[in-house]
């Protein structure tokens, strides 16, 4: 409530004061863009004290000054990019005008995203890579700018691709490699660089298969070693549930794959029936007949 | 009879120019929001429930900043902004500060248009060509008032209950 009465005395205070400036003192000049971290100089005309502001959400100055003089913004005082209004009070009028500052032309950090950390692999579009340039002070860069992204590790060829950015961000997305492994994901713009590491986990097993022999009574079961499609070794740790159905009832072991394979014994029953299964994955089946 | 027509005449004016000045307060009052209705926004799908929160979120920013500056409480960025949106508006508040003075910002229009959506759905960029008014107050006291008319460019980034600004700053028009 105190700021909507704020505003409108302060609007007829505005208007009544912009009519008597109009007819004493000269408009404020600036330039209508200037570069982040450039100098800025702003020449006043009239005499007497007054006072210059230039606020916008990303910075705030203040300056004493005298009518008539040239007051000069060093390179580096106005840094932060976005829209500023500048403001000449003098003792009979206030001047106004509007500027806008921009990311300096020269990208200097890229504000990289690369998801997920850790895939399988030989997925199709399975790794993203965001890109924000950003110039030295931290300003969207939002001259179209072009961005090299590379993907290189174990197994398979270093995939490139170039984007150029769009309101300052780039964006591709790439395939994971068909041998699991590290892999560095690159993005560079001139001469910055941002790498991330992206880990490439197997897929899937692949023909899930196991064996069984009889010893004493029971039967132990292995499973052939675990790869996936691509013939990258299934991790050890991997779950692997066997599971033995007899005369209506039910045994589940679940074991973790150890160098690549995973063993356990269940009760030889006469006619059961076991089988084998990791994740999603269906093995084999085994009809187990006492000889 | 001259001087009682003066004082009816002078009665009069300033009526009329209470009612006007009501009308103007009641008119700024009214935030105007128009979201474009976007069809592409990069690699993902942008569902309506997101796009309602990022809006909302970004519109409550706005009030933020716009509290945070005019009170010179930092304390009052953080449930709306982070990263290098929130470090800068921290040190224009700092700046202030040092300087004794305030900033009123008065938004009174967005024209908000998503146009990037990133494919892994951590990050959202909009443009908002804004209206809104500006207020310097020196020591207590309003020196500058000015409407401007602008576009901004915002991203925004997913935390655990809400969209926060992560990027702010003015995109001029090429």
């Amino acid at each position: 409530m105190k700021s909507r009465f704020t505003f409108m005395f302060a609007g007829w205070a505005l208007a009544a004061m912009a009519v008597l400036a109009t007819a004493q003192t000269a408009p404020l000049e600036l330039p209508k863009i200037i570069a982040a971290g450039t100098a800025l100089s702003v020449s006043t005309a009239g005499s007497g004290r007054a006072v210059l502001y230039i606020v916008g959400p990303g910075q705030a100055l203040r300056r004493d000054m005298q009518l008539g003089e040239t007051i000069i913004f060093g390179p580096g005082d106005i840094h932060n990019a976005g829209h500023y209004t500048a403001a000449l009070v003098g003792s009979s009028s206030t001047q106004t005008a509007e500027f806008d500052v921009t990311a300096a032309k020269q990208p200097s950090m890229l504000s990289f995203l690369a998801k997920p950390s850790r895939l399988p692999v030989d997925l199709h579009d399975g790794i993203s890579g965001v890109v924000y340039v950003l110039d030295a002070f931290r300003n969207l860069v939002l001259q179209p700018t072009e961005v090299s992204f590379e993907l290189s590790g174990i197994g398979g060829a270093t995939q490139t691709r170039v984007a150029r950015t769009q309101n300052g961000v780039a964006w591709v997305e790439m395939d994971s490699a068909p041998k699991a492994g590290s892999t560095q994901f690159q993005a560079r713009v001139g001469n910055t660089t941002e790498k991330r590491i992206i880990q490439q986990v197997p897929g899937e097993p692949c023909n899930l298969r196991m064996s069984a022999r009889r010893s004493g009574a029971r039967v132990e079961l292995e499973t052939e070693p675990l790869f996936d499609c691509r013939g990258n070794t299934v991790p050890d740790g991997t779950i692997v549930t066997f599971k033995e159905t007899y005369n209506g009832g039910e045994t589940t072991v679940d074991v973790p794959l150890k160098r690549g394979v995973a063993r356990t014994n269940v009760p030889a029953y006469d006619g059961s029936i076991i089988s084998v299964a990791t994740g999603v994955v269906m093995g084999n089946e085994i009809h187990w007949q006492d000889r | 009879m001259k001087g009682t027509s003066r004082i009816q005449a002078e009665k009069l004016l300033l009526a009329v120019g209470l009612a006007l000045a009501t009308l103007l307060v009641w008119a700024f009052d009214q935030l105007a929001v128009r979201v474009t209705a976007t069809e592409s926004v990069g690699p993902r799908t942008l569902e309506t429930q997101t796009k309602t929160a990022v809006v909302r979120d970004y519109l409550a920013a706005w009030q933020s900043l716009s509290r945070a500056l005019e009170e010179n409480n930092p304390s009052l960025l953080g449930a709306d902004f982070v990263g290098f949106a929130k470090d800068k508006l921290f040190d224009t508040i700092q700046d202030q500060q040092k300087l004794g003075i305030r900033t009123r910002y008065q938004d009174r229009q967005h024209d908000i248009n998503v146009v990037f959506y990133s494919p892994e759905g951590l990050s959202i960029q909009l443009l908002d060509t804004v209206e809104y008014d500006v207020q310097v107050v020196d020591h207590n006291k309003v020196q500058a008032t000015q409407h401007v008319r602008t576009r901004y460019l915002a991203v925004l980034t997913p935390t655990e209950v809400r969209w926060k600004v992560r990027i702010f700053q003015s995109a001029p028009e090429p």
